[in-house]
C-alpha cells in the first residue's frame, strides 16, 4: 500500500503562488547581477587597453620680472612668467583640461592670486606648453620672510578628463592612417589644374584628341510603309511603330552596325519635323582610351526614311476586294434559324476576325478570307459546330512559271445537314434498322456536330455525326414552321422520370385537343409524349399534326406500322407571350456587319426575316442548353414592367446571371468586364 | 634647359640612359643619334659613357647611382663592370651587388644626399646603398606603388614624382627628402616618371613626345631656367642697384 498525501487545495494554491513569486524574484536577481557585472567588466576592459595616466608636467622657463617686499608693512609684490610643459603619456587616450587655476605660493603662503588658464584638449602623446603670468600685489606676508633665498611653489588645480580617441578605438592596435587628399596636376596638353584621372589629360584635351565615335555609322536609311505605317527589317518583316516611340527607337538602335565596339549608355530622339522624312536620335557611348581611362562621348545618328508599300499594302492597293479563300455556307431549308445560331457562335468565338468580307446570301452566308489558311480554319471551325460536308476548289489567277510561284483563289462550299432541331423525321427502314430498330419517327432534339435523334414513343436516343449522315441523308419530314398547337386535357405518366443522353424526360400518355378544334369540334388525341415533365393539365404545347398532314414520302408510305397522330415536340408560350405584351428584353445579342445583297426581296422578306429572328430569340430564352454556347449581353435599355412581378407563371426567361456585361469603351463609364457566370 | 629626344623612335629615355652630376650612362643603339645628343650637352662638363648592363640595353632600369658611386646587378658581366671602372672618374664608386631585385634602377631612386627604396630590399643593399652612395636611405612608396625607382626620380635641386600622389604623401617625402616636389606627368600624361625623364642638377633629358606644360612643369621644379646665363645677370643686378636714383 503506498501512502498517499493528500493536501488541501488551498495548501497547494498557496504553495504555488509562493513558489512563482520566488521564480521572479530570482529571474530579477540574475539579471540585474549579470548586468551589473557586465559593466564591471566593460570598465576594467577599457581601463586595461587604454592604461590611462595622468598627464607629466615639467617646468620649462620661470621669468621672475619682479619681486619685492616693502617696509615697513611687509607687503609683497611680484610678477612671474611661468611656462609649464605637459605631455601626455597616453598612446589611444586624450587629455581634456577643464581649466587650471595656478597660484605661487612660499611655505603653504599663497603670494599670489589665482590666475586661470583656459581649457584646452590635449592630443594622445601631444606635448602643449601652458604659460601664464601671476601679479601679485600687496600681499601681505609674514615679517620672517626677511631676506635671503625665497623657495617658490607653484600650484595648479584643475580638472582633468581622459578622452579615448574613438577613431583609434576603431582601428584597435592597426595602423593609424593619414587621411588622403588627392593632389591636382597640371593637364599635359592644356596645362590646366585638373584632378589626375587615367589618362592625365583633361576631358577636353580627351575629347578633342580622340574621337571614340570614328567608324561608327552616322547615316542610316530606313524603309516605312505609309499605310500600314511600319517600318522595314530586312529581309521581310515589317515592324509597326509609331514616331518618337520605344518600338521605333529600339529599331534605329538595332540598324546600326558596329556599336558593338563601344558600350552604349543612352540613346533618345531629338525632334524633327514628322515631314522631313528625318529621324534623328542622340547617342551616348563609353570606350576606353589609353592608359585605361573610360571616355563618354555623345554624337547623332540621322535616319532617312524612304517610302516604299510593304506586300499586303501594296496588294490591297492594286485590288482592294482581292481575297484568296471563299467559304460558302449553304444549309438548303426555308429558314434561317441555323445562320442566327452559327452567327453568334461565331462571334463568341471569334472565328470570322480574319474575314475581309462577309456577305449575306440565300439560304447561306459567303465569307472570303485574305489566306487559304484562315478559309481552312474556318471551315474546320464550322465542321466542329455543324454537321458539314465540304468540298475545296481553285482556280489559277496568275503564275510566274520561271520562280514556280502561282497564285490561285480557293474556294471551300461547305453545305450543313437540312436537319434542324425540333425537326420531325421518318428514318429510312435501313438507317432505322442499323440504328437498332430506332422507330421511323424521331425527332431531332439536338444539332451540334452530331444530329441527337429521340424517339418519343421508346425514350431512345441516338447520335449520327455528319459522315453517317451524309451517306443515308434523309430530309426532315416536318419542321417547326409546321407547328400546330395543342391543348393538354390530361397527363398520365406511365414511366418514370429518365435521363436520356443529358436531358431528363417523362414517357406520359396525354389527352390533347388542337387548339383550333376546341370549341368547335370535339376531336381529340390520345398520344404518347416524351414531355411528360413540362406539361401538365391544362398547359399547351406544340406538336405535329400528323393526322392532318399530308406528307409526300415514300418512307412513310412505306411503313407498315402505326403512325401516331400527334407527337408533341415542346411547351408553348403563347398566350402568356400575348398576354405580357412585353416589348423589351433585358438582354441582347450582338451581330456579324454582313453585307446583304437585297434589292429584289422587298418588305415582305424583311418581315419573315423579323420574324424568324423574334422566334430564334424566344428559342434562346427557352433553351438554357442552347444558350450555354453563346454570350449574350445585358441590354442597358431594359426596364422591367411592374406587371412581370405579378404573374404567377412566369414566361421564360434568361436569368441575370448568364448575362455578360458588355464592355462599353464610352467616355462617360467603364464598365468592368466580367464573366459573370 | 630640358631637351626632347628620342632612342630609336621610343619616348623613354629614362629606361636607356643614367644621368648623374659626375656621369652619364647611355645605351648602345643603332644610331649615334641618342649619344651625340647626351655628347653635344654634356661632352665638356662630365664623361658620357656608352655600355650595357647584363646584356641588356635598358641600362637607366638596371643601375642606380649618384655622383659617388654606381651600384650595379649581380647579372653584369664582368667586362661591362671593367668597362665601366675605367670609363668613370675616380671618384665614382662601381660596385655590383647582390640583390634579388636585379632592376636597381627601378628599386633606387637617389640624388647626392638621400635615396629611396623599394620596401622589400634587403638589409645589406641598404647598408651598401647608403656606404656606397653616401646617402640617407628610406623605404618608401610613392602613390601606393613599391617601384619607387620608376615612379619618381630628383636631383639636389627638386623632383618630379606621380601624378596621383596625395597631397600627405607629397608633403611627406618632401620632408624626408628635402627638396621640393610636385606631382605630375611626362610623355603625354604617361605616369611612369623616371622612364620617361633623365636629371640631373643643371640639365634634364625627356621623350619627345612630352607636351609643353609638361616640359615647363619640370623646368621649373629642377629650376633648370635659371642655370641660362641673362638669369644669372639679372640676379646680380637686383643686388648691386639699391635705390633708384
Amino acid at each position: 500500500m503506498s501512502i498517499i498525501h493528500e493536501k488541501s487545495p488551498k495548501h497547494c494554491a498557496e504553495k504555488q503562488t509562493t513558489k512563482i513569486l520566488n521564480k521572479s524574484k530570482k529571474k530579477l536577481l540574475f539579471y540585474s547581477l549579470m548586468f551589473f557585472l557586465s559593466i564591471l567588466c566593460l570598465i576594467l576592459l577599457l581601463r586595461f587597453i587604454l592604461h590611462p595616466s595622468n598627464p607629466h608636467f615639467s617646468l620649462t622657463q620661470v621669468d621672475i620680472n619682479h619681486l619685492n617686499i616693502t617696509s615697513p608693512s611687509p607687503f609683497l609684490n611680484s610678477s612671474i612668467h611661468l611656462t609649464l610643459l605637459s605631455t601626455n603619456p597616453n598612446k589611444r587616450t586624450g587629455i581634456y583640461y577643464d581649466g587650471f587655476l595656478l597660484h605661487a605660493s612660499y611655505n603653504s603662503h599663497v603670494i599670489t592670486p589665482d590666475t586661470s588658464i583656459p581649457p584646452f584638449f590635449q592630443d594622445h602623446q601631444q606635448p602643449n606648453l601652458l604659460s601664464a603670468s601671476l601679479l601679485g600685489n600687496h600681499h601681505h606676508v609674514d615679517p620672517s620672510l626677511a631676506a635671503g633665498k625665497l623657495p617658490l611653489g607653484f600650484t595648479a588645480t584643475g580638472s582633468l578628463s581622459l578622452i579615448a580617441k574613438t577613431l583609434a578605438m576603431a582601428q584597435g592596435v592597426g595602423m593609424f592612417t593619414v587621411p588622403q587628399t588627392i593632389g591636382s596636376v597640371l593637364c599635359c596638353r592644356c596645362g590646366i589644374l585638373m584632378q589626375p584621372n587615367a589618362a592625365n589629360m583633361c576631358a577636353n584635351c580627351l575629347r578633342s584628341e580622340i574621337d571614340i565615335t570614328e567608324g561608327l555609322q552616322k547615316h542610316v536609311i530606313i524603309i516605312f510603309c505609309p499605310e500600314c505605317n511600319s517600318f522595314l527589317q530586312p529581309p521581310r518583316t515589317w515592324i509597326k511603330a509609331e514616331l518618337e516611340s520605344k518600338e521605333l527607337l529600339t529599331f534605329c538602335v538595332k540598324r546600326l552596325k558596329n556599336l558593338n565596339t563601344v558600350r552604349m549608355v543612352h540613346a533618345e530622339f531629338i525632334w524633327t519635323e514628322p515631314h522631313s522624312k528625318r529621324i534623328k536620335i542622340k547617342l551616348k557611348v563609353q570606350k576606353e582610351v589609353l592608359h585605361g581611362a573610360i571616355l563618354e562621348q555623345a554624337y547623332t545618328v540621322e535616319y532617312v526614311v524612304q517610302d516604299q508599300l510593304c506586300e499586303s499594302c501594296a496588294r490591297v492597293q492594286a485590288n482592294p476586294d482581292q481575297w484568296v479563300a471563299a467559304v460558302q455556307l449553304r444549309q438548303h431549308v426555308p429558314h434561317r434559324r441555323t445562320f442566327f445560331y452559327l452567327e453568334q457562335l461565331i462571334l463568341k468565338h471569334d472565328a470570322a476576325k480574319d474575314a475581309i468580307r462577309i456577305t449575306q446570301m440565300d439560304q447561306g452566308i459567303d465569307f472570303f478570307f485574305g489566306k487559304r489558311s484562315h478559309g481552312v480554319k474556318f471551315v474546320e471551325f464550322v465542321g466542329k459546330v455543324a454537321p458539314t460536308r465540304s468540298r475545296t476548289d481553285k482556280q489559277l489567277v496568275s503564275q510566274d512559271s520561271k520562280s514556280n510561284t502561282y497564285h490561285y483563289k480557293y474556294t471551300f462550299s461547305v453545305e450543313i445537314s437540312p436537319i434542324c432541331r425540333e425537326d420531325l423525321i421518318c428514318l429510312p427502314p435501313k438507317l432505322s434498322v442499323s440504328l437498332g430498330n430506332l422507330g421511323p419517327l424521331v425527332i431531332c432534339t439536338k444539332v451540334t456536330n452530331t444530329i441527337a435523334l429521340l424517339d418519343p414513343r421508346t425514350l431512345r436516343q441516338c447520335f449520327l455525326d455528319a459522315e453517317q449522315y451524309w451517306r443515308s441523308s434523309f430530309k426532315a419530314l416536318l419542321s417547326s414552321r409546321q407547328l400546330t398547337e395543342y391543348m393538354i386535357i390530361d397527363m398520365e405518366e406511365v414511366r418514370s422520370e429518365e435521363n436520356v443522353g443529358g436531358s431528363r424526360y417523362v414517357l406520359a400518355d396525354a389527352h390533347v385537343a388542337r387548339v383550333s378544334d376546341l370549341g368547335k369540334n370535339d376531336r381529340h388525341f390520345i398520344v404518347r409524349t416524351h414531355l411528360g415533365h413540362l406539361l401538365s393539365c391544362g398547359d399547351y404545347a406544340l406538336g405535329y399534326d400528323l393526322y392532318s398532314a399530308n406528307s409526300n414520302d415514300f418512307e412513310l408510305d412505306k411503313y407498315r406500322g402505326v403512325i401516331p397522330d400527334v407527337i408533341l415536340i415542346k411547351k408553348s408560350y403563347e398566350e402568356k407571350r400575348q398576354q405580357r405584351q412585353r416589348k423589351s428584353r433585358s438582354w441582347k445579342l450582338k451581330s456579324l456587319n454582313m453585307e446583304v445583297e437585297d434589292g429584289t426581296r422587298g418588305r415582305e422578306h424583311e418581315e419573315k426575316m423579323n420574324t424568324e429572328y423574334e422566334h430564334f430569340l424566344r428559342d434562346l430564352e427557352e433553351n438554357p442548353d442552347l444558350r450555354f454556347n453563346l454570350s449574350l449581353y445585358r441590354n442597358k435599355e431594359y426596364e422591367p414592367s411592374m406587371a412581370s412581378v405579378a404573374d404567377g407563371d412566369d414566361v421564360p426567361s434568361v436569368p441575370l446571371e448568364e448575362l455578360l456585361a458588355d464592355l462599353d469603351l464610352a467616355d462617360e463609364e467603364s464598365e468592368e468586364d466580367e464573366m459573370v457566370e | 634647359m630640358a631637351t626632347r629626344l628620342q632612342y630609336e623612335n621610343n619616348c623613354e629615355i629614362g629606361v636607356f640612359s643614367k644621368l648623374t652630376n659626375a656621369y652619364c650612362l647611355v645605351a648602345i643603339g643603332g644610331s649615334e643619334n641618342f649619344y651625340s645628343t647626351f655628347e653635344a650637352e654634356l661632352a665638356d662638363v662630365i664623361p658620357v659613357v656608352k655600355t650595357s648592363i647584363a646584356g641588356t640595353r635598358i641600362i637607366g632600369r638596371m643601375c642606380a647611382g649618384n655622383k659617388k658611386g654606381l651600384l650595379l646587378p649581380h647579372n653584369t658581366t664582368d667586362q661591362e663592370l671593367q668597362h665601366l671602372r675605367n670609363s668613370l672618374p675616380d671618384s665614382v664608386v662601381v660596385q655590383r651587388i647582390e640583390e634579388r631585385l636585379s632592376a636597381l634602377g627601378n628599386c633606387i631612386s637617389c640624388n647626392d644626399h638621400v635615396a629611396l627604396t623599394h620596401p622589400d630590399l634587403d638589409k645589406e643593399t641598404e647598408e651598401l646603398i647608403a656606404d656606397v652612395l653616401g646617402v640617407e636611405v628610406f623605404r618608401q612608396t610613392v602613390a601606393g606603388n613599391i617601384l619607387v625607382g620608376s615612379y619618381c626620380t630628383f636631383s639636389n635641386i627638386g623632383g618630379l614624382v606621380h601624378p596621383h600622389t596625395s597631397i600627405e604623401d607629397l608633403d611627406e617625402l618632401s620632408t624626408l627628402l628635402q627638396v621640393p616636389l610636385v606631382a605630375g606627368t611626362v610623355n603625354r600624361g604617361s605616369d611612369v616618371i623616371a622612364a620617361g625623364l633623365t636629371v640631373n642638377d643643371w640639365t634634364a633629358f625627356c621623350g619627345s613626345d612630352t607636351t609643353a606644360t609638361e616640359l615647363s612643369v619640370i623646368e621649373s621644379v629642377f629650376k633648370l631656367r635659371e642655370a641660362k646665363p641673362s638669369a644669372l645677370v639679372d640676379e646680380m643686378r637686383k643686388s648691386l642697384i639699391d635705390t633708384y636714383v
